[in-house]
């Protein structure tokens, strides 16, 4: 296969008008010694319907949400996505176009960007909200480096309640000696008070917390933001943004910094990529603003137009003082949020998540019923997604309701090996009464098994 | 008339697509959260049909110029052809409807198809590890230059110096401020080239590393790229090939033979994933044998016929994403390498270096190159003969929007005068390249014919130029913001 329309006589009048002996020695300037010789030690070009072929056989081979009842979440979640998104954002003018620097003829990237911050701000309750970040984690560790740079101060606390990647991540951001991470613990499942205030000292820039938190608990957000405060830091929410669609937005609890993962809203699984952060803050901070930002200008005649703005604080410009060193961006992904958003609207968003936290209390009840089962973080509030704690080692159940055609959770061992009775379990508005009932139909079969037998199960696993 | 926005165009009680009714039995909000964490108000989202929302984005898509459209040359960016087959791989449901915390057992074609890509892209950089956990290209470099650091910290001393050529991509300084360390900057010599006098008297025991865009900006090969390594290496540093230009080397060089460290891969540029009006891109990090126990966390492994990842890597710099990377680029980029496959990928930087030399043929009677001689896959003009007739760099790309094509690069690299900077990808033919070419040569025309018509441009396009200091001075950068402007809130 080939992507080049070129004739050999194409070719010989193209050297021609060059002046060139040959093709090679348009590249006399690599030294021999660097070129590939003879060719790449790789397989020889397939036709479509050959490559057609390898990839059906390996996209068979894995587990796909069509196939399986998904109450997997843990930042990911199985939402509906309608069809007009898909055909959307299949079109070449928005796919095939690059990032905005001609802005006479991106007018369609540069509103649906303004389009898009303008949702996301609803949402968050905050002023400001740029182009788009890598993800949920990336826009985490950004908003700490942006805390750092506006208060001059080095320690960052995290919410053990943030995702354990997004911590990760803040960690390896962090590891450049620019600031250092303090873990804010949990008690029952929401970020202990006590505990953070003890922690906020003057050298904190800021607090990291995330609503709902991982384990799907309704933080208190207001008490948080509002000990933060008191000490002097920015107040930096993680939220989840159909979570914002019932939930207080952070921004009304007087966060300085909202970011995110935009997932959820129109962006497939896709096995974890290409996700998107969001990331908004008050209009005091836009300067320190990581990223692209479209506002609202007039062209020549006075008709309304948009273009990318402020840009001096980006890294073509402004270099080794850039605010971050984010070019390109998940352009595509926030296009998919801003169609989904608009498509749902007010009515629908708000639907999904009344649906979706309908689905996960039914369930978690349910569940908790089976005698042994019980849910982690007992009372305390949550929204789509809890944690159950079952009678023995988590990988049994698990490989017990895959074979039922159910992922049934994320095992918390990945994170805590102290855990490896618990799951995490997210319910979506797309989980059937049918399907919660079989998971706890298969759950309670499961957990009547004898104790060892449960044992023995989990450890053929791995 | 200019495109209404959403707000503007919502009705109240409008609905788009709805969901089936709850199926279970409804308890409320109220009665499942405390009220105080309830929002008071819904969201002010718009509320619109189905047929409406889809007519606004149409109406705005083809507000846009794209790839599909025409030639897109905008230099460094490698806008070329984004293969359709490549986004129906990628939209199989088996590996878009999967989950990243699905188990490794109900993953392994999802993970055969990371390892594949591996494999061929280990090939054709002639490198042994590999990353593909990075989102885009800056954050390849965050990640290297990260793992310069655990590198020199594990070696006993940070260092305190990234060294960046004067015509770097402004990712490079950016990112080497972020991780702490400070940019130091080499001038290019008159070939366009790093000044090698000059590089020797700022290398010394403080340098952690160098960062090299090999071809430069200018589109310029670095020739002595191998006295450049050894330069580095003798000082105890690591070199760091930024990948925006690989379009240029694609089974034609060797970047692992060149003597560099690092190297990464833009998928959106040289692997034809499509760019997104932003993004995603997909950034790939190639290391040298010795430097792979930093790479991010997990690594893929392979044992029989059996895919894992491994999170045991005790000398990681950790993770830089939350999953595993931006997967749907990776699954678009294999399905591009294989429909290539060794022929087709040689003749990746091939057509592309004859696309630039020819194009740069024809325009130089017009325009002044930064340098004279053979280009690789872009090359970079400057309009200072126009602007002594008062028409600037600026002017000329606008005036090329007129035409229905792209402009080039503007004002980069800084090292130019009125810099053009044009890189038109091997997937145009001859006759768009013609096209192109006269396009650029009845602008210089109209430079010295009719210049106010080039200042004036564009006309033809849907706005005409924008005024970019008033979007700067006054900020409106939501439906908020304009409504107040207009005193309707």
């Amino acid at each position: 296969m080939s992507f080049v329309g070129r004739s050999e006589a194409e070719r010989r009048e193209m050297l021609q008008r060059i002046g060139a002996p040959s093709l090679e020695a348009l590249w006399a300037a690599i030294p021999p010694e660097f070129r590939v010789r003879g060719s790449l030690p790789v397989d020889a070009p397939l036709a479509e319907y050959e490559i057609a072929r390898r990839f059906a056989q390996w996209a068979e081979s894995n587990a796909d949400a069509n196939h399986y009842a998904c109450f997997l979440g843990a930042g990911v979640y199985d939402h509906f996505i309608p069809a007009a998104l898909r055909s959307l954002l299949s079109r070449s003018e928005f796919a095939t176009a690059y990032t905005p620097y001609q802005p006479e003829v991106s007018q369609g990237t540069l509103q649906s960007i303004f389009e898009y911050q303008s949702m996301i701000c609803e949402l968050t309750g905050m002023e400001v909200a740029n182009a788009s970040m890598y993800d949920g984690a990336t826009a985490c560790a950004e908003a700490a480096h942006l805390a750092i740079g506006a208060t001059g101060r080095r320690i960052v606390l995290v919410s053990e309640g943030v995702h354990p990647h997004y911590r990760e991540v803040v960690r390896t951001y962090a590891a450049a000696g620019s600031f250092e991470v303090r873990d804010v613990p949990l008690e029952r499942g929401a970020t202990a008070v006590p505990a953070l205030k003890r922690l906020l000292t003057p050298e904190v820039a800021a607090f990291l917390w995330a609503q709902p938190n991982f384990e799907g608990i309704v933080e208190d957000g207001l008490a948080l933001t509002e000990a933060t405060h008191a000490a002097g830091a920015y107040s930096i929410a993680s939220a989840d943004p159909v979570a914002l669609a019932v939930l207080q937005p952070p921004g009304k609890d007087g966060a300085d910094i909202v970011v995110g993962e935009g997932q959820p809203l129109g962006v497939p699984m896709g096995y974890g990529g290409p996700l998107v952060g969001f990331f908004s803050v008050r209009k005091s901070d836009v300067r320190r603003l990581p990223g692209r930002l479209a506002g609202v200008t007039v062209d020549l005649d006075g008709r309304r137009g948009f273009v990318l703005t402020l840009q001096t604080r980006e890294q073509h410009i402004r270099r080794e003082r850039a605010t971050s060193n984010i070019c390109t961006n998940q352009g595509l992904m926030a296009l998919a949020n801003t169609v989904h958003m608009a498509l749902l609207g007010a009515q629908g968003m708000r639907e999904v998540a009344l649906q979706s936290m309908e689905k996960a209390h039914y369930l978690a009840r349910r569940a908790a019923q089976v005698p042994g089962v019980s849910l982690a973080n007992g009372e305390a509030p949550y929204f789509r997604e809890f944690v159950l704690r079952l009678p023995g080692p988590a990988a049994g159940f698990l490989r017990a309701a895959e074979k039922r055609r159910i992922l049934a959770g994320v095992p918390l061992e990945r994170f805590d090996r102290a855990r490896s009775q618990e799951i995490l379990v997210a319910a979506t508005e797309k989980r059937t009464r049918e399907e919660m009932d079989r998971y706890v139909e298969t759950l309670a079969e499961w957990a009547r098994r004898p104790a060892k037998a449960k044992v023995e199960e989990a450890a053929c696993r791995s | 008339m200019p495109e209404l926005t959403l707000r503007e165009r919502s009705v109240k009680g409008h609905r788009g697509p709805r969901l089936l009714p709850l199926d279970v039995p409804q308890e409320g909000a109220e009665r499942l959260l405390p009220a105080e964490r309830l929002r008071g108000d819904a969201p002010g989202l718009p509320e619109i049909s189905e047929p409406a929302v889809v007519r606004h984005f149409v109406n705005l898509s083809v507000l846009n110029h794209h790839i599909d459209k025409a030639i897109y040359p905008l230099g460094s960016c490698t806008m070329k052809y984004n293969p359709k087959l490549n986004d129906e791989m990628a939209q199989l449901p088996g590996l878009q409807a999967i989950h990243p915390f699905q188990s490794e057992e109900l993953s392994q074609g999802a993970l055969a198809v990371i390892w594949e890509l591996h494999q061929w892209l280990t090939a054709i950089m002639g490198m042994p590890a590999i990353t593909t956990q990075p989102a885009a290209g800056a954050q390849c470099e965050l990640t290297a230059i990260l793992m310069t650091r655990a590198y020199h910290v594990a070696h006993g001393n940070p260092r305190e110096e990234v060294i960046v050529p004067d015509s770097a991509h402004g990712t490079n300084p950016s990112t080497v401020n972020q991780v702490g360390y400070r940019a130091v900057t080499v001038p290019s010599g008159p070939d366009g080239c790093v000044d090698l006098n000059a590089l020797k008297q700022e290398v010394s025991g403080k340098t952690a590393a160098l960062m090299l865009t090999n071809p430069n900006t200018l589109g310029i090969f670095e020739r002595q790229v191998g006295e450049i390594a050894r330069i580095v290496h003798e000082a105890g540093a690591l070199l760091y090939l930024d990948g925006a230009n690989l379009n240029a080397m694609v089974g034609l060089a060797s970047p692992g033979a060149m003597g560099f460290d690092f190297a990464h891969i833009n998928l959106h540029k040289t692997f034809s994933t499509p760019h997104g009006g932003g993004g995603p891109g997909g950034g790939v990090l190639c290391v040298r044998e010795d430097l792979a126990p930093y790479l991010p966390t997990p690594v893929l492994e392979r044992s029989g016929d059996r895919y894992s990842w491994n999170y045991d890597r005790p000398r990681s710099i950790g993770r830089v994403h939350s999953y595993y990377g931006n997967f749907g680029m990776l699954v678009r980029a294999l399905c591009y390498v294989k429909s290539l496959g060794t022929t087709g990928l040689a003749e990746v930087s091939r057509e592309a270096i004859l696309n630039a030399n020819y194009l740069k043929a024809r325009l130089t009677e017009a325009y002044a190159p930064s340098h004279e001689g053979y280009c690789m896959h872009e090359f970079v003009l400057s309009a200072s003969r126009q602007k002594a007739r008062g028409v600037r760099a600026v002017d000329i790309a606008k005036r090329i929007l007129d035409f229905g094509m792209h402009a080039p690069t503007t004002y980069f690299p800084l090292i130019v005068d009125e810099a053009l900077m044009i890189e038109p990808t091997e997937t145009e033919t001859k006759a768009s390249l013609d096209a192109f070419a006269e396009v650029l040569l009845t602008i210089d025309r109209e430079t010295r014919e009719d210049p106010e018509r080039v200042k004036r441009a564009p006309t033809q396009t849907p706005v005409r130029r924008l005024d970019e200091a008033r979007a700067a001075r006054k900020l409106t950068l939501t439906w908020r913001d304009l409504e107040a402007e207009r005193g309707d809130a």
